[in-house]
């Protein structure tokens, strides 16, 4: 019977662990060793650019291929639309200056972003990279993967999260677990070592910065408490470098390119490669050439460490705040994790060391480390990797909103998920018969200060007096940090209907209707494929056929062999710009059949004719 | 799955007696353990109602373990449990002895004070928060040899002083911050 569940259990399809990053995405699975690995795709790289464009006739492209339509068609491409996940367009105003989209109508609490004449939400942006990375690693495992762990920022909240699994959903992914990406990274480095005490993991990618810090005892990584900023990142250094060339180029041409898409994302690649440049030789250069116009500029490196001081101290007050939470004085802090390619930057490093006072760790490439944890993690629910638990916690306090907009705290932060609270609700007037909570998120007294996750309708309570009704409310945050909610009536014990209303992202129904949407556009797409496919081989049939006529061989065939090929070339030609593949090939296969002699006759031909010119002496 | 049935109590779910003071290291292990069992991650692959049992049972390891290993919160949950209202005294009934310091830090602090102050009401509010925690544990000690339900009402009093120390102190911080 062992046997039997053992063996079953290999033959189950693979869980892949998926980094969605804002810049890059990676996946990765657990290796025939026991070790995770990143898969590399078919073009050669590990990295997919987080980069979607849709070019003028409807395709879509995904990774290099869009960051190369990136220039040609800003106005189709989105890049960095994980900063946009489970957001409205209030939330993203300053942002999406900086940012070339094209938004589309009814933004308010999902954006829409407005690509060609199509219209695409950021999970639906997120689920075209899904797509993209879970072909990949069909390809590279040479089998169906249709469940995933995807990472997200530690700090990302409820609605955020909940964008990420539908990205997953509509990707046709289901999505076990969102694991955090600190939380991620410190499984990949604690495996091998069987590490033991405290850590802090910092983590500092393109849009998002996290700092968790957590306890490792026995095989179980338990986070004690984590902090950071959904809206800081290697972009803002960007920015701040995009800034500084766009006045000195005004300064310089007399002229501002700044609202000239193509010159900022030309200027975008030259300050990003002169960042990276710094983080190994003393002085770097931007260069931008456009349109016949020379900008260069030298960036000494101690020039750069000044600017980037501001977003780099940023970082540093959630990690005294993290430290704090986690009634963990600074020299115990045995290890620190580097993640995120912000972290190859000099200075990030010194400021790291000096705040834990400890060298931090770089053995594993900050790029990939978290891919390889979320594939570790995927190994943990498989079943592969025993003995590792990961314990996390809920980033941010959970409250409902009480008289007079004050928020009622439920759940702390830092709580260990799973966590649930359990209120009780009544009725405020006679016969009353359902009941509105606000359920909001974050650490202020006030609910303006706070982020509205949902609104819970409790309905179909019984008409009683006012205050009589008694409706017990669990809320209950799940292992991946997403809400769920239940009611029932204390007195009756019956479940009671909850009717959410999320503030921010889609609903249920909306997710479903683009998953039939997506479905459809592969149909379509893959009908179109194998039609395009069949003419290019209608194409190399017809030309052959015209060719061998004017061959001798033609000559050698009996009328009726002629007047049969004639034929099917002709019905060939009728069915030729017919949308049905399976015509188009019966036709080909038709006429192949036709000239099957024609070409045996060319073959002899060919051979006799390579004899004729060949020496006696040559053939022996 | 576990043969073990959900039980909403903390003690019972721990398996550890009905004690105000627990030992941590025992606790933890313990918390390891069933973490180990129950946690979601070890039914990913299972029917879905037996990844509903693991999210349960979890959630409740989880919410017990925080009340648990915190005393303030373990002792309000015992107190609880053996019928003590503890939720309405919260924020009214000042308690007498403290009186006098409520009435000296509202006047410090109306009177635009320097850092100096600040940090000697402070030092002072720490002082007696220490003395009422020491206070406690041996009041903990106490009920758990004897299981006398005067001294829970005697813990049932201490709380709610510590919990105006508590506040008095955070009023300091406000004003030092």
């Amino acid at each position: 019977m062992s046997t039997f569940q053992i063996d079953f259990g290999q033959q189950q399809s693979p869980i892949v662990g998926i980094d969605l990053g804002t810049t890059n995405s990676l996946v990765a699975v657990m290796g025939p060793s026991g070790q995770p690995e990143i898969v590399t795709g078919p073009d050669g790289s590990k990295i997919v650019p987080s980069v979607v464009s849709v070019n003028p006739s409807g395709e879509i492209l995904v990774g290099a291929s869009a960051n190369e339509a990136l220039l040609k068609h800003p106005e189709r491409t989105v890049y960095s639309a994980k900063r946009l996940m489970g957001r409205g367009i209030e939330d993203v105003r300053q942002e999406l200056a900086l940012l070339p989209f094209q938004i589309a109508g009814g933004s308010e609490s999902v954006i829409r972003f407005q690509l060609g004449d199509r219209v695409f939400t950021p999970p639906q942006i997120g689920a075209e990279i899904l797509r993209h990375l879970k072909q990949n690693a069909e390809t590279y495992l040479g089998q169906e993967v249709t469940q995933a762990v995807i990472t997200v920022p530690a700090y990302f909240n409820d609605a955020q999260r909940q964008a990420t699994k539908d990205a997953g959903r509509i990707a046709g992914l289901d999505v076990l677990r969102l694991v955090n990406e600190p939380t991620a990274a410190s499984l990949a480095y604690g495996l091998d070592k069987r590490k033991e005490g405290i850590v802090a993991v910092y983590d500092f990618g393109g849009g998002t910065f996290d700092i968790s810090i957590l306890k490792i005892h026995d095989g179980i990584f338990e986070v004690l408490a984590t902090r950071g900023d959904t809206h800081l990142g290697g972009d803002d250094i960007d920015n701040l470098l995009i800034r500084i060339a766009l006045e000195d180029i005004s300064t310089e041409w007399g002229e501002d390119v700044s609202t000239n898409h193509e010159a900022v994302q030309l200027l975008r690649r030259a300050v990003i490669r002169a960042k990276e440049e710094l983080s190994f030789v003393p002085t770097a250069l931007i260069d931008l050439q456009y349109r016949g116009k020379h900008y260069q500029r030298e960036m000494p490196r101690d020039v750069f460490d000044r600017l980037i001081t501001p977003v780099v101290d940023r970082t540093l007050a959630p990690c005294r705040e993290c430290l704090r939470d986690a009634g963990v004085p600074v020299e115990d802090i045995a290890e620190v994790v580097l993640v995120g390619g912000s972290t190859r930057i000099p200075l990030v490093r010194k400021a790291v060391e000096t705040l834990f006072r400890a060298r931090p760790h770089t053995e594993l490439n900050p790029d990939e480390v978290v891919a390889l944890g979320a594939a570790v993690q995927a190994g943990i629910l498989s079943g592969h990797v025993e003995d590792t638990l990961l314990l996390d916690v809920t980033p941010l306090s959970l409250g409902i909103e009480t008289m007079g907009g004050v928020v009622s705290k439920l759940i702390h932060r830092n709580s260990t998920i799973p966590a649930s609270a359990t209120e009780q609700f009544t009725t405020a007037v006679d016969g009353q018969r359902n009941v509105l909570i606000h359920v909001v998120q974050g650490e202020r007294e006030l609910v303006k200060d706070c982020r509205s996750l949902a609104r819970f309708d409790l309905k179909g309570i019984d008409p009683v007096p006012a205050g009589m009704a008694r409706v017990e409310v669990r809320f209950l945050i799940d292992a991946n940090g997403i809400l769920n909610v239940t009611a029932k009536d204390v007195r009756t014990g019956n479940e009671h209907s909850v009717d959410v209303k999320p503030s921010y992202g889609l609903s249920d129904e909306q997710v479903e209707a683009m998953i039939r949407e997506s479905y459809e556009k592969a149909e379509e797409d893959l009908r179109e494929r194998q039609v395009r496919e069949a003419r290019v081989e209608a194409d190399a049939i017809l030309v052959a056929t015209d060719k061998a006529k004017a061959n001798d061989a033609w000559l050698r065939l009996t009328e009726a062999e002629r007047n049969s090929i004639d034929r099917y070339t002709n019905e060939l030609l009728v069915v030729y710009n017919s949308d049905d593949h399976t015509l188009i090939r019966d036709h080909i296969e038709k006429l192949n059949h036709a000239t099957m002699k024609l070409a045996e006759n060319m073959m002899n031909t060919a051979v006799r004719g390579a004899l004729k010119g060949t020496k006696i002496d040559e053939l022996g | 799955m576990p043969a073990k049935s959900l039980t909403q109590d903390y003690y019972e779910f721990f398996g550890i007696p009905r004690r105000l003071s627990v030992d941590m290291d025992d606790l933890q292990k313990r918390f390891y353990a069933l973490s180990r069992d129950f946690h979601p991650d070890r039914y990913a692959r299972k029917s879905v109602a037996e990844q509903q049992y693991a999210l349960d049972a979890t959630s409740i390891l989880n919410d017990g373990y925080r009340v648990l290993r915190d005393p303030i919160k373990r002792a309000e949950y015992l107190l609880a449990q053996e019928g003590f209202d503890i939720g309405e005294q919260r924020s009214n009934n000042v308690p007498p002895e403290l009186l006098e310091e409520v009435f000296e830090l509202n006047m410090l602090l109306e009177e635009a004070p320097d850092r100096s102050e600040l940090e000697q009401a402070r030092g002072k509010f720490q002082e007696m928060q220490r003395n009422s925690d020491a206070e406690l544990e041996d009041l903990f000690r106490k009920y758990d040899s004897s299981g006398d339900r005067g001294i829970l009402q005697a813990v049932r009093g201490l709380l709610n002083r510590r919990r105006y120390i508590q506040n008095l102190l955070r009023d300091v911080d406000k004003a030092l911050a």
